[in-house]
């Protein structure tokens, strides 16, 4: 662990928190844009951060310790996962602490704990989206670990760190087992950020809301904890994409040239994946809840898939 | 001057265990005597053997013959690193279920106290001598022991019919497993008549034997473990059980099973072919999906549970499995990872699932109630247990930074290096299998979070829960220590692997122990850190860190004002506890995804209906499929039977003379 290495790592975690909540505002102008309506400011996020931190937390009778801690333990597991994802340079001091498997786990540990602050008040839709989000992790879980494991047999490692040095630095192959790991990655990052087809993070028809369902009860400093902790994730996905599959870019090492680039094409990269998100949103309808079961299946199959390919056709390089 | 090894230490134990137990039935009915003096006494004992196990742990083997048993035929011990790994987790875990029973007993509960002392006591001395005997005569007396003991403590409310019949099928299937096991043995002897686990590792086993002898004791152990299709005793008794016992059984005894197989398959029957170990994986991976999709859709807290042991059984099959893949291929390091995986979730599960028996035991008693659909809301009255419950939760769905989740990496990890298997197509088949264990581990949150939800969140369900009172200190203590011990265990891999790795070495030759420890404590690599590496402690440190700062900063910055109003619900006006979901709810999503799983009786509302209701009964499809037709055929043909017996002398005679008369044809020189 070097000087400079710690300094990028606090670095990536600042750029993490910085950019997070300008991520979900671009996506949002953009869906605003292609569905016709006039979008709003770019740092429309910011200004409800703000205002969410200033207000009185409203808490429910009902409301136990464990509600109140839920907002920064999950804020803190996104942290955390932005920490291990290489964003800039593959020089991170965090890195070893969790592979891609653990970061796996930091996600379900997220999900579980608002699962379990949603069913705390004892209300019907609490409990309903709690459910609705566990099923949705079950579903999901197994694909992101199919995802990975394929990566992971191609890099001969489950730390992204060595992924990203392998798939970017080493050789150049095209694997055609990644193109299943991609397309499968991308149903699992839309299942588990709440986008459409699985959940409408700007639905207002409670009977419908899986993530929203979970956080009516939140207020206040809580609310804007989770909404960014939210953010965050939506940028640790895409971060976590972009490493697996399009890691040109990240530098290896801290040389400064290197991360001065690095930092540009993060954000053009950002910028083109939120604008397929938010066009790949547009052009799709939420499906009901018991349709999602298929779509994810369907992202598990073809994460078994890549795997197979992997095992089968590729010869071990 | 006489000094006592490690073995004598544990023989001691094992006798102050039985002594203790004897002690009660001097004064059955008092409960403070035995509750706070001889059950925190067996707490310490089960300490002292933890700590022998812990200090023996890398030294070499040590054998004791005892002058009991039948003439030329005494028992014989043996301690050695892999029975010590197993004396490690009964001790340590003893401790805390020990101590919380001190608090558990009650007046007028079925057995008086001194006599579950008794059966207490003399259940754990009959686990450390089955993990102690060195030869078949001692096992199986020990095993028995330890069956009847729990049979006795199981059916401690023997009063209600159904615990009655819980015990008989639990004391039935147990003796099933028992005669395959004994058979197994047989096979090992080789008709050597040398019932010595020595002479058992002598002999020369054909491939044929051998492989009988492993599968009897894949079916005599895998029933005493609950795995399929012999699980159907554990989400029977352990519901009856006091939880103490649930707890104990669940925690150590399905352990001794796990260690039954890896001391035959390893030890004793000789060198494994590669297709036991894909039987193992098998047999591991139904048992796991199984265990935790019935896990999940359970109204009975304690059952939800018995399904969980069930599932965690089925991983450590898969483990077991995949150690002997590797291990017949030869490929040491990459069975040593696995075989520490099994060996990490023995640990883990072990005291992970104590602590959520025990937990559930707290509840029954402030509640007396077990069925989900009439708790709620008791973080409110009882945030000790639901506290320590949630680190049990989090362990038990396999998450980071706790137990469950190391030996889960470990597993995965192993499932990932098996594309280099020397076989066409076990190399493409196995790494699927990982599929299957990320559907368990993920489906494994869902059933826990469905259990604290359920009964630690949201609003009471019934009124009187208003009068549940918190665990007592010694419960409290009890429950302290496990959380802690699944703690340790979830933070310090290295250290724990570097104990366990005497046992690994042990049964493979390689270890793990020199790689993990070449790099620093905190860290986990198994194999290298460009490989995989976990930093627990970091992990955890990094959250925490990352949570109290933004906590510290946002009271800086703005400002830390709080009001309390009642719950906004979308101004939903009906908010009684009658609108949150219920247990049957919330596992709707599991019933109807994996609706072919399972057997459903339900009842539907119609609009017609007086006072409407809906009801749905879950039922486990293998009494369907096989225990109701072997039922039916064992009664078919006793009624076959029973057509003999007429009930005339002179009908007796004919069969007598007949018997003779085909003796003679038979027989003729």
């Amino acid at each position: 662990m070097s000087i400079s290495g710690l300094f990028w790592q606090i670095f990536a975690i600042v750029m993490a928190l910085a950019l997070a909540p300008l991520l979900t505002g671009w996506v949002n102008q953009c869906r605003a844009w292609l569905q016709n309506r006039s979008a709003p400011p770019l740092l429309q996020p910011y200004y409800m951060l703000h205002k969410l931190f200033h207000k009185d937390v409203v808490l429910a009778h009902g409301a136990s310790t464990l509600f109140r801690s839920v907002p920064v333990a999950v804020f803190g597991c996104m942290l955390l996962a932005c920490a291990i994802i290489p964003t800039l340079s593959t020089d991170l001091p965090f890195a070893p602490a969790a592979d891609t498997i653990a970061l796996v786990g930091v996600f379900s540990l997220a999900r579980i704990f608002i699962s379990l602050a949603a069913m705390d008040v004892g209300t019907s839709f609490g409990a309903l989206g709690g459910r609705r989000e566990m099923l949705v992790g079950f579903l999901a879980e197994p694909a992101l670990l199919m995802v990975i494991f394929t990566t992971a047999m191609i890099s001969q490692s489950t730390s992204v760190v060595t992924i990203v040095e392998t798939l970017a630095h080493r050789d150049f192959v095209i694997y055609p087992s990644l193109a299943f790991a991609g397309i499968a990655f991308t149903f699992v990052s839309f299942a588990e950020n709440a986008r459409v087809p699985i959940d409408n993070p700007a639905t207002h028809l409670e009977l419908t809301m899986i993530h929203e369902a979970m956080i009516l009860e939140y207020s206040g400093r809580h609310l804007a904890l989770i909404e960014w902790a939210a953010s965050l994730k939506l940028y640790a996905y895409s971060c976590l994409g972009l490493a697996l599959f399009f890691p040109w870019g990240i530098a290896e090492g801290n040389s400064i040239g290197g991360l001065l680039l690095a930092i540009p094409v993060l954000l053009a990269k950002l910028t083109v994946g939120g604008g397929l998100l938010a066009v790949i949103e547009t052009i799709n309808a939420k499906v009901r809840i018991f349709r999602a079961p298929e779509f994810l299946g369907t992202a598990f199959l073809l994460a078994v898939l890549g795997l197979l390919v992997r095992l089968m056709l590729e010869t071990r390089v | 001057m006489l000094t006592l090894l490690p073995i004598d230490v544990l023989l001691i134990s094992a006798c102050t265990w039985l002594a203790i137990g004897v002690t009660g039935l001097a004064a059955p009915h008092n409960l403070r005597f035995v509750g706070k003096f001889l059950f925190p006494l067996g707490a310490l004992v089960g300490l002292l053997a933890g700590l022998t196990a812990l200090e023996f742990l890398g030294a070499s083997p040590e054998v004791a013959v005892l002058a009991i048993g039948l003439p030329n035929l005494p028992f014989h011990l043996r301690l050695d690193n892999l029975t010590a790994v197993f004396v490690l987790l009964l001790g340590f875990t003893t401790v805390g279920i020990s101590i919380f029973a001190a608090g558990y007993f009650r007046k007028g509960e079925g057995t008086a106290p001194g006599l579950q002392c008794l059966q207490y006591h003399f259940f754990l001395a009959s686990m450390l001598l089955v993990l102690l005997a060195d030869d078949a005569y001692a096992f199986m007396v020990a095993w028995e022991g330890m069956a009847l003991s729990s049979f006795f403590l199981v059916t401690a409310d023997h009063r209600h019919a159904e615990i009655r019949r819980a015990g008989y099928l639990y004391l039935l299937i147990a003796h099933v497993g028992a005669i395959a096991i004994l058979l197994s043995f047989g096979v090992m002897t080789s008709g050597s008549g040398d019932y010595t686990f020595d002479g058992m590792r002598a002999q020369a086993h054909t491939p044929f034997w051998a492989s009988l002898a492993y599968l009897l004791a894949l079916a005599g152990f895998g029933a005493k473990a609950g795995l399929l299709p012999l699980h159907v005793w554990l989400p029977e008794a352990h519901p009856a059980a006091p939880s103490p016992v649930s707890a104990m059984m669940s925690g150590v005894m399905l352990k001794t099973a796990i260690y039954g197989l890896l001391r035959v398959s390893f030890d004793l029957a000789g060198a494994p072919q590669w297709w036991w170990g894909v039987v193992a994986m098998g047999i591991g991976l139904a048992t796991a999906v199984f265990g935790v999709l019935y896990s999940a859709v359970q109204s009975d807290m304690k059952r939800l549970l018995a399904y969980s042991s069930i599932e965690n059984i089925g991983l450590l099959a898969v483990g077991l499995g995949l150690t002997l893949i590797f291990h017949s291929y030869g490929m040491e390091i990459l069975a040593a990872l696995t075989l520490t995986a099994v060996f990490y979730h023995c640990l883990a599960h072990a005291v992970f699932k104590s602590l959520l028996f025990l937990c559930t035991g707290s509840v029954l008693h402030a509640t007396r109630e077990r069925s989900l659909g009439k708790l709620g809301g008791l973080i409110h009255r009882m945030p000790w247990v639901a506290w320590l419950a949630l680190v049990g939760v989090i362990a038990s769905a396999g998450l980071p930074p706790l137990s469950g989740f190391v030996s889960e990496w470990l597993l995965l990890q192993g499932f990932l290096f098996s594309p280099g298997l020397p076989h066409p197509w076990l190399n493409m088949v196995v790494p699927v299998a990982a599929a299957v264990v990320a559907l368990v581990a993920a489906l494994a949150g869902f059933a826990m979070v469905k259990f604290f939800g359920i009964v630690f969140l949201g609003q009471m369900r019934e009124p009187a829960l208003k009068d549940a009172r918190d665990a007592g200190p010694w419960e409290r203590v009890g429950l302290v220590w496990l959380a802690g011990l699944t703690l340790l265990l979830g933070v310090l891999p290295s250290t724990v692997i570097g104990l366990i790795d005497a046992a690994t070495r042990q049964l493979l030759g390689t270890g793990l122990a020199d790689k993990v420890d070449a790099h620093s404590w905190w860290m986990l690599a198994p194999i290298s850190p460009a490989r995989a590496s976990y930093e627990p402690l970091i992990f955890l440190a990094t959250i925490v860190a990352a949570a109290l700062i933004g906590r510290a900063l946002v009271r800086r910055l703005y400002h830390g004002r709080m009001r309390r109003t009642p719950a906004w619900d979308c101004g939903y006006i009906f908010r009684g506890p009658r609108a949150q979901d219920t247990a049957e709810g919330f596992s709707q999503p599991i019933r109807r995804i994996f609706e072919p799983m399972f057997r459903m009786e339900r009842h539907f509302p119609t609009s017609r209906d007086a006072q409407p209701y809906y009801s749905v009964k879950v039922g486990d499809r293998f009494w369907y499929w096989l225990y109701l037709p072997l039922v039916r055929l064992v009664n078919g043909v006793s009624t076959l039977i029973t057509g003999l017996q007429g009930g005339r002398i002179a009908i007796y005679l004919l069969y007598s003379f007949l018997t003779l008369i085909v003796l003679l044809l038979v027989a003729r020189p």
